[in-house]
Parts: structure tokens; sequence; C-alpha cells
């Protein structure tokens, strides 16, 4: 599909322009002259209806784009590339690529656990897992192919993405461990929560019908009258101090969440308000948004460990240590293992020299 | 005591008030002689009044200082900033409280996360695109625009590829509508969590867009219309996100936005295209927008299988919820913010829909026992932020205040025990119940739930 620009039309002119533009150009000077013969002195017209002069905007995506671009595969299989992989090949990739987020036996929930749960979804403490509430493998395999691991996606082979699936869907005892998958096995997975899915509710559609169906009563409405929930006095600084959330003028401010809530009548109140007016955060780039900024904190928490160890532990761990800020350094830089487990950190050399002593001396300093 | 400091203006301001020989006359040859004794009268009504309040701020008053607005401030005394100082402005640095935040423990990592919109410091129904909420499901890139390609292809006469220059020639269109994360107020099913309405609420934004109807580039590229029954949309980051749209939709108003707010759509919205489903939860309105597909059925993706699904009490998952149900929350007063004083407070917040047109929003300061319509502010638009008021006199007691919305359908926005009854604790989205603010004496906002 070529486009018609404005040098087509000049090739036009000369009779050599693309048909599409041609067709274009004379449909164009047909209507101009019609126009002109009722006698209209208007040099600008309407589209009609039925016009798309925009049309030749874009191009024909070739067959072989299409193929490297078509990723996803549907429930039903389609879409799913040849290839093949065993619970013992996926095992170890998982160990090598997932197991540090995921855990060992897919059971760490502090990244998307992956596996138990099946049959938990119905009771009070329903658990959510990839295993216990997926309905297709395929989906499975979908999902793997295009987003893990989560800090290098899309850089395993076809092979391996069935490898690691078999491996998942053997934690979850699902297939045995002699299991191989490849594109046509891989349909024969039934999932345990396949028929745990509704699609009879009011939300697919927009004429759909609510499930709830409230009054609009507006006088003497029965109510209890009485709070069932409110957030308890230990966690009333839970989100950070919200005196430092608020805009500093207006009809109110940010309560000083530091300190218990005032009890009272408005005066006392106030009073505390006058000396925390204007006490507007300024935004610099801390420690702590540097370890941000280089993706520390997708593994070391704060306080504990998510992957590798919370900044706090490090603090707790080295405290009072001379050689700590060295070697700390060295081991962000160059990688280390064993001191907080087995799974080993990866060197970071990409962090900047300056940012890297300011994250180390935050840390050791306790991270605050 | 140091004049210079906010807090000695502050308690300045409170003296001005409260010593009546300070307050200068306006010149007076700009006010009628009814003016003159309407002014007087009010003067001695502020001199009782302030004299109370005066008895609040006892002892910080002292005789000596002198009243801050009889002082020229040096910005009437010397010269600002040039034009152009800066290329792109940004807010007052008075302004730097009002941050997008994350709720601390809310995820694990910050790279698929939540960021919260401080609706509570918002007026109006556009959000301004540096603090439109961000979710993000493997971090956010800034994508050069000239490399940005848009394929659509499946059921369709010719696949083809779209760039940003193609795209941005093509017919243009603007709608205001809202985007709303299906787990907005998701972490409230169960009880009171969160304390302010920055995240009890704040996974909600409102933009004017500007883009190209999806259904010019359905027409474009010659959809099947016999069998065609969704398009699946899928973004160009990490997680290649996925989300299937139903094809009336689709035909209806989803656009593929490059515009925001009269610029290009910021790199934590997707720059520099992204899909807009109005009504439906968020994550339908795919970022960094790559690829349609036009298919028979829907996809069945990661986020319709393990994620954006909503747990019922059976045991059951319900699939596909897209629709964002009728909504409405009080901004001002809300929880965190301490009111300055008794008297006139306008109640005000926001409303929507995604079915629709906001109706009606009425509003309660007693619990809910007793409510009186509240006042839309024009324009009313279907699946968008509609701005409500209501005026109020708060008398310095206890009371409790709520909104709650009806939308053009008549649908009424229910109780958080209507929707438990129903649906659980456990679905963790589409939680729409009416919310509640409670006021203390002291004139502190805190989150409850009565119902």
């Amino acid at each position: 599909m070529s486009r018609c620009t404005d040098e087509h039309a000049r090739h036009a002119e000369q009779g050599n322009a693309p048909a599409n533009c041609l067709r274009g150009k004379r449909k164009a000077l047909l209507r101009a002259l019609s126009v002109l013969s009722v006698g209209c002195a208007v040099s600008f017209m309407a589209l009609g209806a039925g016009d798309k002069p925009w049309s030749g905007l874009g191009r024909a995506a070739t067959p072989r784009e299409i193929a490297a671009w078509d990723i996803d595969v549907k429930p039903d299989g389609s879409g799913l590339p040849k290839g093949r992989g065993s619970v013992t090949q996926g095992q170890e990739i998982y160990d090598a690529k997932c197991a540090s987020c995921h855990g060992t036996f897919g059971e760490s929930n502090q990244y998307m656990q992956l596996a138990g749960g099946v049959g938990s979804l119905r009771g009070d403490n329903p658990v959510r897992t990839t295993g216990s509430k997926l309905n297709y493998a395929a989906t499975l395999w979908d999902y793997i192919n295009r987003a893990m691991p989560f800090q290098a996606p899309k850089s395993l082979t076809a092979d391996e993405v069935y490898a690691l699936t078999a491996y998942l869907l053997y934690l979850n005892e699902i297939v045995p461990e002699d299991a191989t998958l490849d594109q046509t096995s891989i349909l024969q997975v039934q999932m345990p929560n396949r028929d745990g899915f509704t699609t009879q509710h009011g939300f697919l559609r927009r004429d759909g019908k609510p499930d709830v169906q409230a009054s609009a009563c507006m006088r003497d409405c029965p109510i209890e009258g009485k709070v069932t929930s409110r957030i308890p006095d230990y966690a009333r600084n839970a989100q950070g101090n919200l005196a430092t959330q608020f805009r500093v003028v207006g009809p109110y401010r940010g309560a000083d969440t530091s300190k218990p809530e005032p009890i009272g009548p408005l005066a006392a109140a106030r009073q505390a308000l006058a000396g925390q007016v204007a006490a507007a955060a300024t935004p610099q780039q801390s420690a702590a948004d540097l370890a941000k900024h280089y993706a520390c904190i997708a593994c070391h928490g704060i306080e504990q460990k998510i992957v590798g160890p919370g900044f706090k532990e490090v603090a707790q761990k080295y405290a009072g240590d001379a050689t700590a800020r060295q070697a700390l350094m060295r081991k962000v830089r160059d990688g280390g293992a064993g001191v907080w487990g087995a799974i080993p950190m990866p060197g970071q050399p990409q962090v900047a020299e300056a940012d890297l002593v300011a994250i180390i001396d935050w840390v050791l300093a306790g991270a605050k | 005591m140091d004049q210079s400091t906010p807090q000695a203006m502050s308690q300045g301001i409170y003296q001005g008030v409260s010593r009546r020989r300070r307050i200068q006359p306006a010149p007076e040859n700009f006010l009628t002689l009814e003016d003159i004794a309407r002014r007087r009268f009010l003067r001695r009504s502020l001199a009782l009044g302030g004299a109370l309040t005066a008895a609040g701020a006892a002892g910080v008053a002292s005789a000596q200082a002198p009243d801050p607005i009889l002082q020229l401030p040096e910005h009437s005394k010397t010269l600002g900033q040039p034009v152009a100082a800066r290329g792109y402005g940004v807010p007052s640095k008075h302004e730097s409280n009002v941050q997008r935040r994350e709720s601390p423990g809310l995820t694990r990592t910050s790279l698929s996360s939540i960021a919260f919109a401080p609706l509570q410091s918002l007026f109006g129904i556009i959000t301004p695109s540096g603090v439109h909420f961000e979710r993000h499901h493997a971090g956010w890139h800034d994508i050069d625009p000239a490399q940005h390609r848009l394929m659509i292809h499946g059921l369709v006469r010719q696949a083809k590829v779209y760039t940003m220059d193609d795209l941005m020639r093509l017919p243009s269109v603007s709608r205001m509508h809202f985007i709303e994360c299906g787990a907005n107020t998701g972490m409230e099913w169960g009880n009171v969590a969160v304390p302010t309405v920055q995240y009890t609420h704040g996974m909600l934004s409102c933009s004017e867009f500007t883009g190209v109807a999806l259904s010019t580039l359905l027409d474009d590229v010659g959809f099947d219309a016999a069998k065609a029954r969704f398009v699946l949309a899928e973004g160009a980051d990490g997680a290649s996100l996925t989300r299937s749209v139903p094809i009336d939709m689709a035909l209806d108003d989803v656009m593929v936005v490059y515009g925001q707010n009269g610029e290009m759509l910021r790199p934590e919205n997707g720059y520099p295209l992204r899909l807009l489903v109005p009504g439906v939860q968020g994550v339908s309105s795919v970022k960094w927008l790559r690829r349609l597909e036009v298919g028979h059925e829907p996809w069945n993706t990661r986020e319709e299988a393990l994620h954006y699904i909503d747990l019922m009490p059976d045991g059951v998952h319900r699939q596909y919820t897209w629709i964002n149900e009728c909504k409405s929350v009080i901004t001002s007063p809300s929880g965190g913010q301490v009111l300055l004083d008794r008297g006139y407070c306008e109640i005000t917040g926001l409303a929507w829909s995604g079915r629709g047109r906001v109706r009606r929003v009425d509003v309660s300061v007693d619990g809910g026992r007793n409510w009186r319509d509240a006042r839309l502010q024009e324009p009313v638009l279907t699946k968008c932020l509609t701005r409500f008021r209501y005026d109020w006199v708060w008398d310095g007691s206890p009371a409790i205040v709520q909104s709650r919305a009806i939308d053009e359908t008549g649908y009424v926005q229910p109780q958080i025990r209507q929707l438990r009854a129903v649906r659980g604790t456990r679905a963790i989205y589409h939680n729409n119940a009416i919310q509640s603010w409670q006021i203390a004496e002291s004139g502190e906002v805190s989150n409850v739930q009565v119902y």
C-alpha cells in the first residue's frame, strides 16, 4: 500500500502517481468542478460521506513483521510456537532465574505466589496462586514468554518457556515429575480451576444488569448510627505524616499524625496547626530515591528481606564495622553471595560512583 | 519573634483580625455611602468574632508585633523572574506537598506498583498530567516517538503499520474521560485501611484526551465486521501487557490517544501512545500501545485470568468485569484533614459512572440518615468526572459526611454492606461503596465505615 502524499499529487499532474492517488485526484477535480458549476465561490469543500482521504496513511504490515509481533497465545493453544521442555529442564532454569523472587517451591508470596492453595478459593482464607487461580496452561506459557523474568522479559527461548511451564505445573502437582510439554501436550493439561470462572455478571456490558440494588432514601433512612471500622491509633502515622501530604493553604490542613489525635474542641487543634503551617516538604534526590532509581528496592526492602536483605538488616549487621563501607561498595559493584543466603546478588556496575557512595552511606546509617 | 517565618506570619494574621485598630480602611472614595455603612457594621461584627477567636490563640499575640500586611513584601520591591525562565512551567514551590504517593507496603516493588493521585488537593474535574495516578506492571520508559509503531492485524482486510506521524495525521478527536483502576478502593473491602482520599480513591484521574477514534483505525484496516468480536491491545513495555476489548466498545468511543490535557501523554501515562477505553477499569487503557489484533473471542490473558478477576464467596471468579459502576467521594472535607474553623464549610467531591452521565449526587451530614441534593458543576459529561458541591455550616459538633451518586441508568451507589452481601470481602476489584468521613470536635477528619 503506498501513501498518497503531496509528492504523489505532484506526480499525478504528470500522470505517474499511484493509481489510488490518481483516482482521488480525479474525484477531487470532478467535485471541484461541480461546486464551481453551481456558482459557489468557496474554494474549500467539506468531504462527502464515504470520503476517506486519509486512507493512504500507514503502510501494509509484512507477513514477517506480523509473525514477529504476534506473540499472543490463546487459551486453546493457538499461537503456540514449536518447542518442548521437561520438568527437569524447567527446574534448572527456575532455580537460576525465578526462585530468587518466587521461592524455591513457588511458595513465595513476596512476588506472585506460583504454587499451592488449590481448592482454597472458597472460604475465608483463599490462597491466591497461579496454581489455584489459573484456568488454562497456555495462558501461563503466554505470560512467562512475554513478561518473565521480571528484570529480563522476553529473554527465554520457546523451549525454556515450555520447560518452565512444565516445572510450575509440576510444583502444583498437575503434571508428573517426568512430564515434557510441547505445543500439543500442553493442551492436555487440565488446570484445577478450569471451571472456576464466570461471565454471568453485569460488568461485561455497558447495559449490563448491576448485581446490587441500592435505594435513594432521602429522609429518616434506617441506619445503625455507629462506626464499624476506623484506623487504629497505632496505625495513625502508617502512611507517613499527613501534615506533609496536604496543601499549606485553604480551608483545611493535613493532620499532624506524628502526634496522637487531638482530643476536644477545635481551638486546641488549631493552635497545634499554627505551628506547622507551610511545613511543605522539599523534594530532593535523596539516597532513597537513588535506591529506587537503580531498582535496588526490587530485591531489598527497607525493613526486611525481599530477595536480598532489608537495608536496615544490613545496617544492623555491619554496625560499628569500619571496613563495611568499602566492602559493601565492592559487593554492589561486583556482586556477591553467601552472607544472606544462597541467592547471589548480581554485580551492579552501572551505578555511578557518587550515587553508590550515597546509597551505601544511607544504608549503613539505617536507611532512614 | 522572627516575622519572616511562615509560622510568625500566620500568627500575625490571627492578631490582625483580633486587633480592631489594625484593620485599615480601603480608599473610601471608591465606595458608596451604603457600602461604607455596611463596612462599619461588618467591622464591628468581625472585631467581636475576632475577639472570640483570639481567645483560642491567647499567648501568641504580642502587642508590639507589627501587622505583616502593613509591611511591603520583598516581591513588591524587587524584580521578578524573566519570561521563559522556565521553558515548561512547574507548580509553585509552595505546592510541593501535592504529590503522587505510593501506599507503604501495598506492593513489593515500585516497578510494579501504584502511585495514587492527590484528589484532596485537586479542583474541578481535570487531573493535572503530572499527578495523574500511575500503575505500571514493569516500570515506565520514555519511548522515542520516531521509533514507535502501531500494528493492527488479525481479522482485517489489510494489516497495517502506523508511525506516530501517520497516527497524528489521521482525523483526531478530543474527549474528557476518567480512568479508574479496577482495584480503586480495593483496600477497603473488609475494613478501613488507609487514612486519606488519596489512598482510598486516588487510583482515579480525569483528563481531556486527544487521539484517533479506534473506529477510524479499524475502518482503515477493513476489519471483518461479520466475525470480529474483540480487539486485543498490547503494550510495548517489559510486561507487554495485554487486554481484550469488546468490539462494540471499540467501535463506540474507544480512542488511540497521544494527547492529554493539551500536551502529549506523559511517559508515566503511556507516551507516545495509549489506548483509552472510557468507563472501563484502567488496565484496559493499555499504555505504550504497540499492537491491536482483531479476533473473535477474548484472549484470557494473564491480566484477565490471574488478576483483574473478582473472587466471589462461592470461590468462583467473575471474569471480564470491565465496567466501573457509578461511584462518588467527598474530597473535602476528607480523611486526614483538619478544618480551620467552624462555620461555613463547602462540601465538595467527585462523582462518575462507567455507564454514562451522573444524574444526581446526594450528600448526608448525619451519617446517612438524611440526604439532600448537591449542586452539579457543569459540564456533566459521559464517563467523565463530575464535580459536586454542597453548602454546609459546621457547628463544631461531631459529624459524618457522605455522598451518594446516581447515574443516568438510575443506578444508585450502594453501601459497603450491600456489596458485601453479594460479593463478600475478597473481590479486591470494583468497590464503589459510599464513603464516610467523620469530623471530630477537634476538626480532624477520619476515614470510617458505618454500614
